[in-house]
C-alpha cells in the first residue's frame, strides 16, 4: 500500500466545533485530525454523541445552521474537470453555495443510516438517480437514464428498467439502500462517506452491502469513510481506525493494530463489550457509566470517570497523542513512560491471542 | 444446563400458533404461520430472524396483545389461547412481562419513575400501605442499577441505558415467571449493551425468570440463550440448544444466517465470504415441511427429501 505515491484527498486538522444551544454551548468536537489516502477505507468508530457524523458533515459542508466552528481546516484534494488541474481546497472557508456545485454529490457523497428517510417518497427513484446527474453535468435526459440504469445494474438490482419507474415504498430495505448507493455513485464522487449505512437493515441484507460498497471502491478506486459503532463491520471493510470519545480521537491506527494491538482502555471497553460468537465469559466487560454530557466539560481526560485504570493526571490534564507506531497513536496517560504498567483486561487478551490463532488459519 | 429442563414442565408451550392480519378481502398477511416452541422455567429462549420474519408477532401474540388466529398456547398450566376469564387475564398480566424496543417511546413522558414502575401494583393491588408501595419501588430501583432518588424524576432525565433500566424494573416489580423481551437493547449503544445483558443475566439468576429474547443481533443471542429458535417468514425453520444451532446448523438459511455475522476480527473477516440465501431460488417451500427432529431438542423444518439432503 504504502509503496506507490499515496495521494491526500482528505484533511482534516485540529477541527473544533461547538453547538450553540439554549442549554449553553456545546463543545461536540474537540480537535481532531483524520487523513484519507486515495482508494482506502479509514472507519470512524465511536459511541452516539462521540461526534463521528458531525466531523464528517463538517467535511461536507452541512453543518447545522446553530454549529460554531472555533478552529480547524479541512482540505479537500481534488482535479478539475476540465484539464486535470489538481486544486486543494480547505472546505470550511468556501460559502454554501460553492459547496453545492462543487462538493456536494458530485465530488463527495454520502449514504445514510436510514434509506426510507433519505429517499423521496414521492418521486420515481428513476428520477431521484438522474437528478445529481442532471443537476451538476447538465446530462441529457436519455443518456442520464440510461446511465441510471446501468448504475442500478453495478449495485446488484434485477430487471433495473423496471425499477426505474417504482417509487421507494415499493422496495424493501436492502433495496433501498442500494438505490441510495447508486444515487450517491452517480456523479463519479472521489469520496463516499458511508453514515451507518447498515445499522437499520438486517445482518444478512448487511453482509451484502457491505460487500457491495467494497466491490465498487475497487473498482472505481474511491476513498470511503465509514461511520459506525459496529466493530464487525468496521473489521470487514477498513484499513485504518480512528476511535472517537467526547470529540476526541483517542486511539488511532491501522486495522490490525486497533484489533491486535488495542492500547487505549476506552478501545479495550469497546472490543471486550462486543461477544464474539466464541465468548463463554460469565460476565460481559462493561464499560461503566454512560457518554460525558458535552455541555459540562471538566478538565482532564473526558473517559477518565469511566475509566477503571484511570490515574491521578488524568483529572487534572488531558493526555497528548502518545506515538506507539508510525501509523499507531493512542491518547492515554498509561503511555507515558512515567506511568504504572498496566495490561489489557485478561478476557480480551484471551481473546485476541484466540482471534489471532484463528487469523492464521485464513492467511494462506 | 439445558437437560435438567427436559424434565421440567415447561412453563410456556406453543403449538400450532398462526397469527393472520386481513388487509382486505383479497389478500392477508400470514405474520406467523404455523410455530411451535417451548420456555422452561428459568431459561432463556432467544428468537432470531430477520424483521418481518414475524418475530415480534410472536411475542405479542404470547402475551395477548393479539387475538391468535389459531393454535395454543399453555402458560403456566393455563390455556391463554382462547378468550381469557378474568382470573386466566389477571394471573397472565402479571406472571408474563414485557420488556419494549426503545425505552424513550414506551415510557409515559408525563409520568414520573415511580409510577411507572409502580402502574402494575396499584392495577392490581398488590400492595398492602402507601409505604408498602414507595418501599417496593425503591428496592426495585436499586436492584436494576438505578437509585430510589430517581423515582421522583421524569424519563427525559435519564440517559437511554437508565430509560431501559427502567422498562426492566417496570417488568420486574410484578414478580413475573416469563418475560419478553423484545429487541430490548437494539437501541442502546455497546458500551450501554452489556451492561443492560449483565443485568438481565443477574436478575434470571436472583429470580428465576425465564426470558423470551427477540433480537436480530446474533452474537448477544448466542451470548444469553440457551435454547435458539430461527424464524423466516413466518416460519419457525430450526430450533434446538444454542450449541446445537450454532455448532450444526442444518438449515440453509440458518447457515447464511450464521455466516453473515461479522467477526471484530479483520484478517478473518476481510478473506470471509457471507454464503446467500434467496427463498424464492432456493426451491425449498416452507409451508410443505414438516418438524423433523436431528438429535436432542434440535428439530428442522422441512420435507423428508430436504432432510436427508442437508443432512
Amino acid at each position: 500500500m504504502s509503496e506507490k505515491e499515496r495521494k491526500k484527498i482528505l484533511q482534516i486538522k485540529n477541527l473544533d466545533i461547538s453547538f450553540r444551544t439554549t442549554a449553553g454551548l456545546v463543545h461536540a468536537i474537540r480537535g481532531v485530525d483524520i487523513d484519507l489516502y486515495k482508494g482506502e477505507t479509514v472507519a470512524i468508530v465511536g459511541e452516539s454523541g462521540s461526534g463521528k457524523s458531525v466531523t464528517m458533515k463538517a467535511a461536507m459542508g452541512i453543518l447545522a445552521s446553530n454549529a460554531v466552528v472555533n478552529s480547524g481546516t479541512i482540505n479537500f484534494s481534488y482535479t478539475h474537470l476540465k484539464d486535470g488541474s489538481p486544486d486543494t481546497v480547505d472546505i470550511l472557508k468556501q460559502n454554501k453555495k460553492w459547496i453545492r456545485e462543487h462538493i456536494n454529490g458530485r465530488r463527495i457523497a454520502m449514504v445514510f443510516q436510514d434509506p426510507m428517510t433519505s429517499l423521496d417518497p414521492t418521486m420515481q427513484i428513476g428520477k431521484q438517480v438522474m437528478e445529481a446527474m442532471i443537476w451538476h453535468y447538465g446530462t441529457p435526459k436519455q443518456e442520464a437514464w440510461d446511465k441510471s440504469v446501468e448504475l442500478l445494474r453495478e449495485v446488484g438490482i434485477e430487471e433495473p428498467e423496471k425499477r426505474m419507474k417504482n417509487y421507494p415504498h415499493q422496495l424493501s430495505g436492502g433495496m433501498r439502500q442500494r438505490i441510495v448507493i447508486a444515487i450517491a455513485l452517480a456523479c463519479d464522487p472521489d469520496l463516499l462517506i458511508c453514515d451507518e449505512p447498515t445499522t437499520a437493515l438486517d445482518v444478512t441484507i448487511q453482509a451484502r452491502i457491505i460487500e457491495l460498497i467494497r466491490k465498487i471502491q475497487l473498482e472505481r478506486g474511491i476513498s470511503v469513510i465509514y461511520i459506525t459503532h459496529d466493530l464487525g463491520v468496521v473489521a470487514k471493510v477498513a484499513d485504518y481506525v480512528n476511535v472517537m470519545y467526547a470529540g476526541k480521537i483517542v486511539e488511532k491506527g491501522t486495522i490490525d493494530e486497533i484489533y491486535y494491538d488495542p492500547r487505549h482502555p476506552y478501545t479495550w471497553g469497546l472490543l471486550s463489550a462486543m461477544p464474539d460468537l466464541d465468548t463463554d465469559d460469565d460476565r460481559l466487560y462493561t464499560i461503566p457509566g454512560s457518554p460525558p454530557n458535552l455541555l459540562h466539560e471538566k478538565p482532564g481526560d473526558a473517559f477518565a470517570p469511566r475509566n477503571r485504570y484511570a490515574l491521578v493526571v488524568d483529572d487534572k490534564a488531558q493526555p497528548p497523542m502518545f506515538k506507539i507506531t508510525d501509523t499507531h497513536y493512542a491518547a492515554t496517560w498509561l503511555l507515558d513512560p512515567r506511568a504504572p504498567k498496566v495490561e489489557m483486561p485478561i478476557e480480551l487478551k484471551t481473546r485476541i491471542e484466540r482471534m489471532k490463532k484463528e487469523a492464521g488459519k485464513y492467511a494462506e | 444446563m439445558p437437560n435438567d429442563h427436559q424434565k421440567a414442565e415447561p412453563l410456556l408451550k406453543v403449538e400450532g400458533l398462526k397469527q393472520y392480519f386481513r388487509i382486505n378481502k383479497n389478500f392477508t398477511v400470514k405474520a406467523v404461520d404455523g410455530v411451535d416452541f417451548v420456555i422452561y422455567p428459568g431459561e432463556t429462549y432467544g428468537l432470531v430472524g430477520e424483521s418481518g420474519s414475524g418475530k415480534s408477532t410472536i411475542g405479542r401474540s404470547v402475551i395477548r396483545l393479539y387475538d391468535p388466529t389459531a393454535g395454543k398456547i399453555t402458560f403456566n398450566g393455563m390455556d391463554i389461547s382462547g378468550r381469557l376469564s378474568k382470573g386466566t387475564n389477571d394471573k397472565l398480566r402479571t406472571q408474563m412481562q414485557m420488556i419494549f424496543q426503545d425505552p424513550m417511546e414506551s415510557l409515559n413522558p408525563r409520568k414520573k419513575i415511580g409510577d411507572i414502575i409502580g402502574e402494575g401494583l396499584d392495577i392490581h393491588h398488590s400492595y398492602k400501605s402507601s409505604r408498602d408501595r414507595e418501599d417496593k419501588i425503591k428496592a426495585m430501583l436499586e436492584k436494576v442499577g438505578l437509585s430510589p432518588e430517581h423515582a421522583t424524576r421524569y424519563p427525559h432525565q435519564f440517559s437511554g441505558g437508565q430509560r431501559q433500566r427502567v422498562g426492566i424494573a417496570r417488568a420486574l416489580i410484578m414478580n413475573p415467571r416469563l418475560i419478553i423481551a423484545d429487541e430490548c437493547i437494539s437501541a442502546l449503544d455497546v458500551s450501554i449493551q452489556a451492561q443492560v445483558v449483565n443485568l438481565m443475566k443477574d436478575i434470571q439468576e436472583e429470580t428465576g425468570t425465564a426470558y423470551l429474547f427477540i433480537a436480530h443481533d446474533l452474537s448477544m443471542v448466542k451470548y444469553i440463550s440457551d435454547r435458539i429458535g430461527v424464524l423466516h417468514l413466518g416460519h419457525l425453520l430450526e430450533t434446538g440448544t444454542t450449541e446445537e444451532i450454532f455448532d450444526h446448523p442444518v438449515h440453509p438459511y440458518t447457515k447464511s444466517l450464521l455466516s453473515a455475522i461479522p467477526a471484530p476480527n479483520p484478517q478473518v473477516e476481510k478473506k470471509r465470504k457471507a454464503l446467500t440465501y434467496d427463498y424464492k431460488t432456493s426451491g425449498i417451500d416452507y409451508s410443505q415441511g414438516t418438524n423433523h427432529l436431528v438429535e436432542g431438542t434440535h428439530y428442522v423444518k422441512c420435507t423428508d427429501e430436504e432432510f436427508e439432503k442437508w443432512l
